[in-house]
Formats: structure tokens, sequence, C-alpha cells
């Protein structure tokens, strides 16, 4: 599926069938950075940057570096291309590009490909458009020689060149703009001009995705490859003492038993032909494992240390005026504790990998999310060197954070596998292995005081936060760990908009042997729900209107207000609702992108969400309403129903009887709108998803009275009649 | 060796007896359409038709279903319903991950099969125990009452 290497551009073109537009852009355009190489275009003053394939049979194809988990990126950055190039749409093709963070970095990380932190598009916007325009140039130059037209006469149309009575399609000159100068510079389209970005271009995934022929790493299936199904330990940090395979090994069909382990995870594997045989393997197969550092506390243990450690200030993640003083002279003080559990992913497609070991190296099949990450560290699980890995991507059946796993956790574990079983090997994990697997958004634990003079103005906020660190002990801690303080636990609350003239906000981050991780929306996930929620108490006790408060402390910001009013005007915050019904707001910014949402609810179900979002321009709007609605739809299911608890250092959750998620019946209507914007392009991936859990308390307030002050709100006794 | 009518056809799998059909669709006759999500019959990724019903095949052994009409996936869109429904798909943009689509067409298609104008109460009932994470629903629910239309056209 990815066979483009890096190789000399004439090799480049050849392996296409000399029929490949390979686009380079000079290295100014491309944001190099510090210690950046010339790579394979050495000669020229170009950096080898290729995106975009067109064929004889005149395809365009996108070679899209980011991971499509859902999240639009083989439409949306397509569009890009498509854009600048005045491409017919239903020509348009996208196939994910081939780990090489030299040419396929993600241009906000440095030299680093991988996707996350809703930046596939907003980091390509630039970089792809202009892979667009450089490619209409050189067919533009291929046209200009053929008809001995001047360039500039020549005219572009929905993938036809046209000059007088001459026309040709992209493929029919695609083997002539191949020999065309790549060009050093190319002039963008005017955004009045555009006649794909901001319109809604169908998605290209559609159809092999609604005809069961688009490919998972569940469905590949290479010669000789065994499946893999693992047992692990029952307990997070038990290492295994000894086991038996005769069992395993009786059942009909299984054809290997091994004992693997890696820098994250170990256990036994047994290996058969299909799945269900090794699943009926792995059930028969007993081992003993040692406990002594296994991590043995429940949830209950966890959060009675963290209450302890809310008590003291943490380490300062922001500090403004005298947050102490000001608490001590305030007319009146307001507190609240907010607390949250683990959280699984629970994407549908459970963690999988496919690995082939060959005398060459190493070759995986994955959704892939983090592919320098992951070939460093598969890297190190085998003994080769990084380039070694060959990553080929295909779609991935969700992610919301998972397969961006900062330890490769899942990989390096399928790479043990395989070297231990020396076959091709799919790993499955069963959903029960997934969701007892760890690597959850963590546990959190919020204490937040207000301070309010004599008017019932706000004058001190403080702000402390307990929960584990995502990124210490990453190869990610020395760019995001700062004194201490793990920007992804803080964020959303150290940033707080509002205008407080005292304001602390700091951090504990506990060492607790549960594996934590990123999950949709990251830091946001909780310190949306505690400011927002506590900003709607202190609405409450002032007898303030919400969105009027809002309002009010967000005059310095623009696009917070923007939203805020845009959502409460098209919700008709303010206007009588009918007897038993009430809204909530909420408002929050998570990687540049501004959401707010007004929830109207019953106490049968939420009648209606209005979601207003600014995330700049908006590229395909319907991608961007797509995204809006599956981010409220994922932050229902944790805001009402979802938690991972640990009882003994056990994982009480296996499947979706016991880890609830939404359903059809529960899924609200969602009314988007989207702020007209000329700013850059930001991710609309997450930024939807931290956002309606406290909207949805904040109308459990105003109807019931009784505020909510931890998730899932089924522990608040709340729900639907 | 077990013997199956899969999309018209006779096949047979050298599988357990045991072994649900899920598995030998995936494992032995290479049709991976039908996707694995819970094995317990709590998500509907693995829907199939079995004599025209709606079926998780994840808990169904296939010895069960030997001699039965099975459907999946692949072959739904040479009916007309199927082929409705996934045009339907495409045009309300419905996937996303598209992981769980499969399980959802196949859902959509038994509910056309047996209700031509489903109303939103019955959508719900129908397509309530197939889940989908990246929370397509609105736009599986206008899907379906697009291709209700088309079939009533």
């Amino acid at each position: 599926m990815n066979t483009i290497r890096n190789e000399s551009r004439r090799d480049f073109l050849k392996a296409a069938g000399g029929l490949l537009l390979a686009v380079s852009l000079p290295e100014t355009l491309a944001q190099s950075g510090p210690g950046r190489t010339m790579g394979a275009f050495a000669a020229a003053p170009f950096q080898p940057n290729a995106f975009v394939r067109i064929g004889t049979d005149n395809t365009v194809t996108v070679i899209v570096k980011h991971l499509e988990m859902g999240q639009g990126t083989y439409t949306g950055l397509p569009t890009l291309v498509a854009e600048e190039l005045d491409a017919d749409w239903p020509q348009m093709r996208a196939e994910g590009a081939p780990a090489d963070a030299k040419r396929y970095n993600n241009l906000f990380w440095g030299e680093a490909q991988g996707t996350g932190g809703s930046t596939a598009l907003a980091n390509s916007y630039e970089q792809l458009r202009k892979a667009g325009a450089a490619a209409r140039a050189m067919l533009v130059a291929a046209a200009a020689e053929k008809w001995k037209a001047p360039p500039a006469e020549i005219r572009i149309s929905h993938g036809t060149l046209y000059w007088k009575n001459q026309r040709a399609t992209f493929g029919q000159l695609a083997a002539d703009a191949a020999k065309q100068k790549v060009p050093e510079d190319v002039t963008l389209k005017n955004p009045k001009d555009f006649i794909y970005i901001g319109k809604p271009a169908r998605r290209l995934d559609a159809r092999a995705k609604s005809t069961g022929s688009a490919q998972f790493t569940q469905d590949v299936k290479l010669p000789g490859m065994l499946t893999a199904v693992v047992l692990h330990p029952p307990r997070f940090g038990a290492t295994l003492k000894s086991f038996d395979a005769a069992k395993a090994k009786a059942v009909k069909g299984v054809v290997d038993v091994v004992a693997f382990s890696t820098p994250v995870s170990n256990g036994v594997a047994v290996l058969a032909k299909d799945y269900w045989t090794a699943k009926k393997g792995r059930d028969a197969l007993t081992a003993e494992w040692d406990e002594s550092n296994a991590f043995k506390l429940g949830s209950a243990e966890i959060l009675a240390e963290y209450k302890k450690l809310a008590a003291t200030p943490g380490t300062a993640a922001r500090k403004e005026g005298d947050t102490e003083a000001a608490l001590k002279t305030a007319s009146r003080t307001l507190e609240a504790a907010y607390e949250f559990p683990y959280l699984a992913h629970a994407a549908m497609e459970p963690m999988n990998c496919v690995v082939k070991l060959d005398g060459a190296g190493c070759e995986i099949w994955n959704g892939e999310q983090f592919q320098t990450v992951d070939q460093m560290l598969v890297a190190k699980v085998l003994g080769l060197e990084p380039g070694q890995v060959k990553l080929n991507q295909i779609y991935a059946g969700g992610g919301f954070g998972r397969r961006a796993n900062p330890h490769s956790d899942y990989l390096v574990e399928a790479a043990a596998i395989a070297k231990a079983a020396r076959v091709p090997v799919k790993l499955v994990w069963g959903r029960e292995d997934d969701m007892r697997a760890g690597w959850y958004r963590p546990m959190y634990y919020h204490t937040l005081k207000a301070g309010l003079d004599a008017s019932g103005n706000l004058v001190a906020w403080q702000h402390v936060i307990v929960g584990q660190s995502i990124l210490t002990g990453t190869a990610f801690e020395g760019m995001m760990v700062k004194d201490g303080v793990d920007a992804t636990s803080v964020e959303g609350a150290a940033n707080l908009p509002y205008a407080i003239p005292n304001l602390a906000v700091s951090l504990h981050s506990p060492k607790i042997g549960v594996p934590v991780q990123w999950w949709r929306s990251v830091g946001s996930t909780h310190t949306a729900f505690a400011t927002e929620c506590f900003l709607d108490e202190i609405a409450r006790e002032t007898k303030k209107d919400p969105f009027e408060l809002r309002r009010a402390l967000l005059a310095k910001h623009p696009r917070h207000k923007g939203v805020l009013e845009l959502a409460a005007e098209k919700a008709g915050w303010g206007k009588p609702l009918a007897a038993g019904r009430a809204r909530g707001i909420a408002v929050h910014e998570s990687f540049n992108t501004f959401v707010a949402q007004v929830v109207e609810l019953s106490k049968d179900r939420i009648e209606r969400v209005v979601c207003a979002v600014d995330c700049g321009v908006a590229v395909n709007p319907n991608i961007v309403a797509m995204q809006m609605e599956s981010g409220i739809g994922y932050g229902l299911s944790a805001a009402l129903r979802g938690a991972i608890t640990l009882k003994d250092g056990v994982v009480e959750q296996s499947n979706f009887h016991d880890y609830p998620v939404l359903r059809m019946n529960e899924m609200p209507r969602i009314e988007t709108y989207i702020v007209p914007s000329q700013e850059k392009p930001s991710g609309v991936g997450e930024p939807s998803t931290p956002v309606i859990a406290p909207a949805l308390a904040n109308a459990i307030l105003a109807l019931q009275g009784k505020p909510m002050r931890a998730l899932p709100l089924s522990t608040q006794g709340f729900t639907f009649a | 060796m077990i013997a199956l009518n899969v999309n018209g056809k006779s096949v047979q799998a050298d599988a357990e007896a045991d072994t649900p059909l899920l598995w030998v669709l995936r494992d032995y006759l290479n049709m991976t359409g039908t996707k694995f999500g819970c094995g317990m019959a709590l998500c509907g990724a693995c829907t199939v038709h079995v004599d025209g019903q709606p079926t998780r095949s994840c808990v169904t052994p296939a010895s069960a279903v030997a001699g039965k009409r099975i459907v999946t996936v692949e072959s739904i869109g040479n009916t007309p319903v199927g082929k409705a429904v996934q045009a339907a798909w495409v045009v309300e943009n419905v996937p996303q991950c598209g992981y769980c689509q499969s399980g959802q067409v196949m859902a959509a298609a038994a509910l056309l099969n047996a209700n031509k104008n489903p109303s939103d109460a019955d959508i719900d009932s129908a397509m309530s125990g197939n889940l989908c994470r990246c929370a397509t629903y609105p736009r599986i629910r206008a899907a379906i009452k697009r291709a209700a239309k088309g079939l009533q056209a």
C-alpha cells in the first residue's frame, strides 16, 4: 500500500512508472528546523517533500502524512491540494504516507512524524496548499511547452487545462509535467477564489468504509502469519514467574506458547492460525505472577491520597497577583472540589498490531499515530536501527489518543512476541484485554476556591490539581514538563481566560502504578469541567446569569467571547423555556480552537445541544460539524457513566456491559454553528469533547439546584427519567 | 469441517464446531468486512444477516448456522435495500473511523427490509445495539431516512 521510499527523485519517478509528480518545496517554505538535512534532494536547493501523485488514469493521489482515525484527514488534507491544483473532487484519492520524519514530519513537532493535539490540518495547511500549487505550476508549464502557449494564458478548471481550442486533463499531462522544473516559489490562491476550502466536499473514505472494504490492522493477513492472544498480569507492575503451557497446547490448533517481556508489559502469548483457537488456548493457560512490585490500591484509596495532597498548594503552574492575601481579605469565599475517574479510550477496534521480522529488519502494519516514536522504541526492543522499522499506514478503527502511546506499548509487545515466536504475528487484544491494559486518562482531584468582593465580583481564584503526569518518563518530558509541571495536567486551567486579578493554579503529580495516557482533548477533559462548573456555582451564589458573567470576564478574549455569544444566541439563551427544562452553558479553548455549547435539558433527555466553534478557516464545514458531534458524543459517554475503577489494584471493568458508552437512542440533537474566520485553521478532532460535560452539569445545576462535583454524573445520582 | 452458505455460495471451513461465525468469516474465509469489537454481542460491529435476521456473528457458533442463508457486508450491496443504504451512507458522509459501519449498514438494511418507513423510535430501537465511538448516530439516522425515501421513490 505504501511503497514510496526515500529515494532519489529519479527513482521516485521511476517507481511510479514515470508518472509521478514529485513536488519539492524550498526549505524555507517547509518550516525547516535546526539540524535538518537536505536528504535525497541534496543537489537541489529543495527539500524532498512529496505529497502529490498524478496518474495517467487522471487520479490525483495525496500522500497523507497523518493517520485517518475518523477525524477526516484523508478528506481535509486532499482538499488543500485540490484547491490549489484546481482538481476535480471525484479524481482525488488519499493514501497514507510511510514513516519518514524528514519528509512527513508534523511541522508543529520538529523532526517527528505523528498525529495528535488536533494538529493534522493546521500544520499541513500551507504545506499542502504549496504542494498543490507547485504541482499546478508544473502542469501549466507542461501544457505551455506542448501548446507553445504563454503560461499565463492557460486556465485550469476541475482537472482540465484549457488554452484557446486546446484542452488536456491532468492525466494526459502527467508524464510531461514530471519533467518540468520544480518551481522555487509558488503563489497561493486568494481565499476569495477558493472553490473547495470552506465547502462541504464528500469524505474520500466513505465508500470503502460503507462496504466493508476499508482495511484496518485487524484485517491484515500475511503468509505464515499467526494470531497472538495474550495473557497479561492481573495487576499493573506484576511480572511473570512461571507458566504452564500444557493446557493451552492441548487446545487443538494452538501452534505455540511464548513468554514475552517489554519495557512496559509482560506476559504469555498463545499463537494459532485463527483468533478463536488462540483465545481458547489463552483462556486455558495458567500462570504464576510475582506481585511484589504490583500496584494494589483501589480507586477509593487513591482518591483519599489525592484529597490529602490537595489540602496543600502544589507546584505553581500560574501565579498572578497575591491570591492568598486576596482570599483573606475577600468579603466572601466559595469552595468546591471535583473528582474524575480513570477513563479507557475504548476505540471500536481493540488494540492490535501486525509485525513481520526478517533479515532486513521489521515491517509493521498498524493505524500509525506516532511513527517516529514507534520506530525508535520498536527498534530498541529488537536491537535494530529506527530506519530498519518499516511502518505501513492503514486506517485506525478509532484512536482517541490510544494509538499514540508514548511507550509504543502494544507495538513493542507485538514485536517482542514476533521475535520470540519467529513468525509473522498479528497481536489481537480482545475487548477485555484492551480495557484492562491500562494507559487510561488519569484520575484527578481538583479543589477550587474563589474570593468575592463586597459587590460579588470575582477577585481571587485558587485552583489545585492532583493527578498523575502523563509525560514524565517519556520522550516528551524534556519538551512538555517544565519546572515540575506537566503541561498536559494543567492545560485549560493554567490558561484560564477569565479576568481575575489574583489567580493561582498549582499541581501535584503523585506517582501511581497505573499506566496513563492522553485521551481525546487531554488536560481539558478535566480542567474544563472543574473551571466551568465552578464558575456556574459562583454565578449562582452571586445571582448572576452564567452567560453574562462569562461574557464580562472574557472582554479581552474575543474568540472565546465570539463562540459564547454565538452559542447563546442560537440557543435562545435567556428566552423562556417550557416547564421542567433548563439550559446550561460552557466555553473552553483547546488546541487553539474555541468551543461553546448550550445544553437544553429536561428530566427525560438532553433536548438539544447548540455548539458554536471558532477553528479559524473551516476547510470543510461538514467535517467540522461531524467532529463537533463526535466529540460531544464521546464526551457524553464519559460524562454520563464512563469510569475505570480499581479494587485492590485490579481493574473492575472489562467490556461494554460495565463500561457503557453512548448509544443511538441517547444521542442528542446537535446544531453546530461555525464562526466565520480568516484566521489560520486549527484542529477540530478534540475541542468539542471537554465542553459537553460542564454544559450538561450546568444545566443540571439550573434544573435541580444541585451542583455536580464528580464524573461520571451517575455517581452524583444523575440519570434520565 | 463446517459447511456454510455465505452470500449465496456454498463454502466449507475447517474450523472447530464452537468457532463463532465471525471468526470463520474473517480467519477461515478471509472475509474481513465483518468486524470484531467486543466478542459478547454488546457492540454490533459483527452484525450479519442469517435468514434475513440481523445476527451477532461473534456469539453465533458457525455450526449452528450451517445450511442457513448468511449475508455479509460484502454482498449486501447486491440487494436493492443494501445498495440504497450504502449509497445513503456515502451521501450523508456517515463513516468517521468506519470500524463499526459494516455492522451499522447490516443493521440498517435489516431494519429497512422489515420496515419501509421507520420512525425515529423505530430507528432507535433497531440501531441501539450498534455502538459507534465516533458517535456518527445523527448521520446514521439521516442516512436511514434518506435510504428509506429513495426506496419508496
